[in-house]
Order: C-alpha cells, then structure tokens, then sequence
C-alpha cells in the first residue's frame, strides 16, 4: 500500500509468479488456435506454392515454375492488373461516397447518429449473394434501370451496356462494401474536435481550405482503414466477378478458386493466393506509412 | 438559415451548408438500400423468375420458402455453425485481448498483427490454406471445418472492440478493488467485465453476422452439409426462383428486430 507514486508506469497488480500463470492462462489459448488453424496452414499455403502439378500429381520438391507461368502468360498478368485495378477503383469510389456521409452523420446526425449509424450496418444482415444477384435485376436488359429510362422517354430500346463489365463489376463491389468505409469514417469525424473547424473558419479560411488543410489530414487514418478493407475485400472476391461482371473479366479470385476446385492445380492456386497476398501487404504496407489506423 | 445564427450565446460561426451534405447522405442510403428493396419486392411478385416486370402481389413465394425442407435444413445449419464459431471466437478473443491488455511480452506488437491477419487478408487466402492444410491432415470437410474457418476469421473481429474498450478502462477502478481486497475473479466478475461488456456483445454479434452470411471460406471448406449462403449459391446458378428472395427478406425483418432489441436492452454507452 504505497502512496501514490509520482511516476505514472503502471503498478504491478499481481506478484510475479501470479502474473505469469495469468500471462500463459490468457495469451496461450488464442496463440495455439490461431498457429494450429491459420498460421501453419499459411505456411503450408507458402510450401505448395513452390512445389508443382506434374501429369496430375504433385511432385513435393522446390520449383519456381509455378511463379514462371505466372509471370510469363499475358492472360495472367492481365488477370492481375484488372485486380488491382477493380479494387484501387473500388476503394477511390466508396472513399468518395463515404467522406461527406461520413461527415454529415457525425457532425450534423445530432440524436439520430447512432439510428445513422445503424442504418448503414444493416444491409450488411441481408445476405451478400442476393445483394449481388439483386444488380443483376437492376442493371438487366429487362432490369429496373432500363425499365426506368424507357418510361422516362431517355431511351428508346433497352441498353445492355449496363451488366456484365467492368462498370456492374466496380458499382456492385462498391455497394456490397460501402459500410466497411462509412463506419471507420464515422469514427474519424467524430474524434475530429469542433473546435479546429470554427478555428480555421475564424481564420478565414474558406470551405474547400478547411476540409483540404485541417479535416482532410485528421481523418486519413480512418480513410485508410476503411480502404485497407475495402481493397482487401475486392482483391479476394470472386463471387460479384462471376454473378455480374464481364465473361472476360475473371479477377484473381476466380483463379484461385478455379484451381483449387475443377483444375485441381493446388500448387498453382497457392502461387496465385501468395500473389494476392504479397500485393495485400503492400498495400497495408502503404497505408500503415501513411498513419493508417488498424 | 438565418433562425440558426441567433440561438445561443455563443453563436457557430460559420455555419456550412448541412443540406447539401443532407442531401448527399440521403442518396447514399438510397444506394445502400436499392438492392434490398429490389429484392423485397421480387418476393412478393408472381412471375416465377426473379426479374421484372411485375405481374401482381402473391405472397406464394412466402409459403414456398417456409416450406422448403433443404432451405430450413441449411437455415439451421448456418445457426449452429454461426452459434459455435462466435462462441469459439468471442472466447478466445477475450483471453487475447485481455493479454494485450494487462500483461507485457514478448512480440507484443506482432502478436496483435498476427491475429488480425484473417481480416487483413482476403477470406479467400485463409479458405485455400485451411482447405489444404486439413485436408493434408485427413480431415474430412464437413460443418465442422466450417466451424474452425469461421472462428478463425471471427477471433479478430470479437478481439479489436474488446481490446479497443480495455485500452479506455481506467485502471485506478481496478487498483482501487484490489486495495479493497478484492480477489482477481472478482475484479474480473464485478468490475472490468460490466465495463467491456457491450464491447464484447458488439464483436459476437458481428462475428456471428459475418459467420452467417459468409460465402467464401465456406466454400472451400463445405462438405456435404450445406449452410444456407452455400444453398443459395448452389441456386443462384441453377434453379433461381423468388424463394430466395422471400427467405433473404425474412433473414433482413429478423435481424433488423434483433437489432433493434439490442439497441433497446444494451445500456447506452
């Protein structure tokens, strides 16, 4: 029972021996399910990714060739670019949307914040394929979208440029993965203090320098955050490519998930999935250096 | 406007302009909530394909669905398998947290990173390495290996609100029990846990929610047992009627009251 010491470390609570057992009582657990059921089969992943598929057996000895035919087939490298491409759009699209909802529903939702809040998690709840295969109702030759614009005089046959490209693909990865950007956005405009905006008004400064020079830097770690899921996500997927996107416009989901499954390539499949990852964690990477929130 | 700048003492300076903001928040929720209500509305159509145009209300599509023995099958299944996994994850995620929380070691920092890396990583990576490794080891896939993939993703989405709430928890509270000659247990019972509980609630809804409606490391670790996005998926491909519009829509009304219960019963915070 010492008086309060001056130094602000924090007491020990328990004695030495207590701490311990409480140590391995609490970090043991999560430690060994996560080694036994993700770590090591990340590993495992790694391992496949450098042995091969030869006449239908996998042949368990170090080869680059699975990372050869990677980088050496066109089809492949065009795969990859379209998904970096789709999930960089994605991310730049729900960022765009979610700034000023972000800001509204946090400085000006008053009581209604957390019915706002609310209201952007629950479409989460309903479930993700119909929410895709719902596009394809929208955007269809016979769909809403078309419907709308034909009653409305705007065209005069229905248009089928609307579903199976790259537009339906971005529009509905962008609206199945909205709530993972609005709500880490919410977060940030809510710890960004009042008292900066009115200062930086008291100073003059017009709308667009406020929200440039003092909103925009305070809340790029929730950004961030919001878009480390958002890329994520999209990098992975391969159900919204398959229900709405082009014939043409497979994304690296759709290999991997196609060599696991009817090629039985798991060793090529794993070199894909270590692709996926390796451009993941760049992009972690990026936004971490950049103040990124996790 | 002009009502605005009068109120109060201390007048807002600049007011911005809210309804443009209003305005734009507005259609974001419209675009948000397109689909769903796309999707409602094709459940109470006649036609018997899930497209326009509209010929009439019928609540067939209701019936149709209550009564699909394979629907209420997988229904149930993705219960149980979203039961367990958020049991398992809320768990483990609670002894984790409270690690970070209370104890120094070691790779700390690491160790953070390292378990948030399912939710860092796209699903699809933690799927095929799951696939490969328990099939290497024998398991035969099933529930089960549902299970196990779906609490792995679920312990870092039931750890980052708990061990955000811990970081906030004033630790003179706990100081001051233990001077008082409270036991550990206790401190834990009485304590820190009324502080981290709707933290705790907060991340098992959301790991059992994700665990619900999750398709893509389902996928590669289904067996024979189907969960119910894994039998729409099956019939988005074949056979796709507005059953599966009319069971979306149930799923939605029963989760949104869930919600709203939740909201009324947890203490507001």
């Amino acid at each position: 029972m010492t008086a309060i010491s001056s130094d602000r470390s924090p007491r020990p609570l328990q004695s030495a021996p207590a701490r311990q057992t409480g140590l391995y009582a609490t970090l043991l657990p999560p430690l060994l399910w996560m080694s036994l059921l993700y770590f090591i089969p990340l590993v495992l992943l790694l391992i496949y990714s450098v042995w091969k598929l030869e006449s239908f057996e996998i042949v368990k000895t170090l080869s680059l060739k699975n990372f050869q035919t990677i980088a050496s087939n066109a089809a492949y490298r065009t795969v990859i670019l379209r998904t970096v491409f789709t999930a960089l759009g994605v991310t730049l699209v729900d960022a765009i949307v979610a700034l000023p909802m972000g800001y509204f529903i946090a400085k000006h939702g008053g009581r209604y914040r957390g019915l706002l809040t609310m209201l952007v998690i629950l479409p989460l709840w309903s479930s993700y394929l119909v929410r895709v295969f719902a596009w394809k109702i929208i955007l269809g030759y016979n769909g809403i979208l078309n419907t709308a614009l034909l009653s409305l005089g705007i065209l005069r046959e229905p248009s089928s440029l609307f579903l199976y490209n790259q537009f339906s693909t971005v529009l509905t990865f962008s609206q199945v993965w909205l709530p993972f950007m609005i709500l880490p956005v919410i977060t940030a405009f809510e710890r960004l203090p009042d008292s900066l905006l009115e200062a930086s008004a008291d100073l003059n400064a017009p709308p667009w320098t406020t929200f440039r020079r003092v909103i925009l830097p305070l809340v790029t770690p929730g950004i961030l955050a919001g878009s480390i899921n958002v890329f994520s996500l999209t990098m992975g997927d391969f159900i919204t490519p398959s229900l709405v996107g082009s014939p043409n416009g497979i994304m690296l989901g759709n290999i991997i998930a196609s060599q696991f499954g009817v090629a039985y390539n798991w060793p090529l499949g794993a070199a894909f999935a270590l692709v996926v990852m390796v451009i993941v964690f760049s992009g972690l990477t990026i936004a971490l250096r950049k103040g990124a929130t996790l | 406007m002009n009502g605005k700048i009068v109120q109060g003492t201390t007048t807002p300076r600049t007011q911005p302009k809210p309804w443009l903001l209003g305005i734009w928040t507005t259609l974001v929720f419209a675009f948000l909530y397109l689909p769903i209500a796309v999707l409602v509305l094709m459940s109470f159509n006649r036609s018997r394909i899930l497209s326009l145009p509209f010929k009439g209300f019928t609540l067939n599509w209701y019936q149709m669905a209550l009564k699909d023995m394979a629907l209420q099958v997988a229904l149930v299944n993705s219960l149980k398998v979203a039961a367990v996994a958020t049991i398992l994850a809320t768990g483990l995620g609670l002894l984790a947290a409270f690690a970070v929380y209370r104890y120094q070691f070691f790779g700390k920092n690491a160790f953070r990173i390292a378990l948030n890396l399912p939710i860092l990583l796209p699903g699809i990576v933690t799927g095929v390495a799951m696939l490969a490794y328990l099939s290497d080891l024998g398991f035969e896939l099933s529930l089960i290996t549902v299970i196990l993939g779906h609490a792995v993703f679920g312990l870092p989405v039931a750890f980052g609100p708990i061990v955000t709430r811990l970081g906030q928890f004033p630790r003179s509270l706990e100081e001051a029990a233990y001077d008082l000659g409270a036991l550990p247990g206790r401190v834990f019972r009485d304590i820190l846990f009324p502080y981290i509980r709707s933290a705790v609630v907060a991340g098992a809804l959301l790991a059992f929610t994700l665990s619900f409606d999750e398709v893509i490391v389902t996928i590669f670790l289904t067996g024979r047992d189907n969960t119910l996005p894994m039998e729409i998926w099956g019939r988005l491909r074949t056979d796709i009627t507005p059953e599966i519009a009319a069971i979306a829509t149930l799923i939605l009304l029963g989760s949104g009251v869930l919600v709203l219960l939740s909201q009324r019963v947890a203490p507001a915070d």
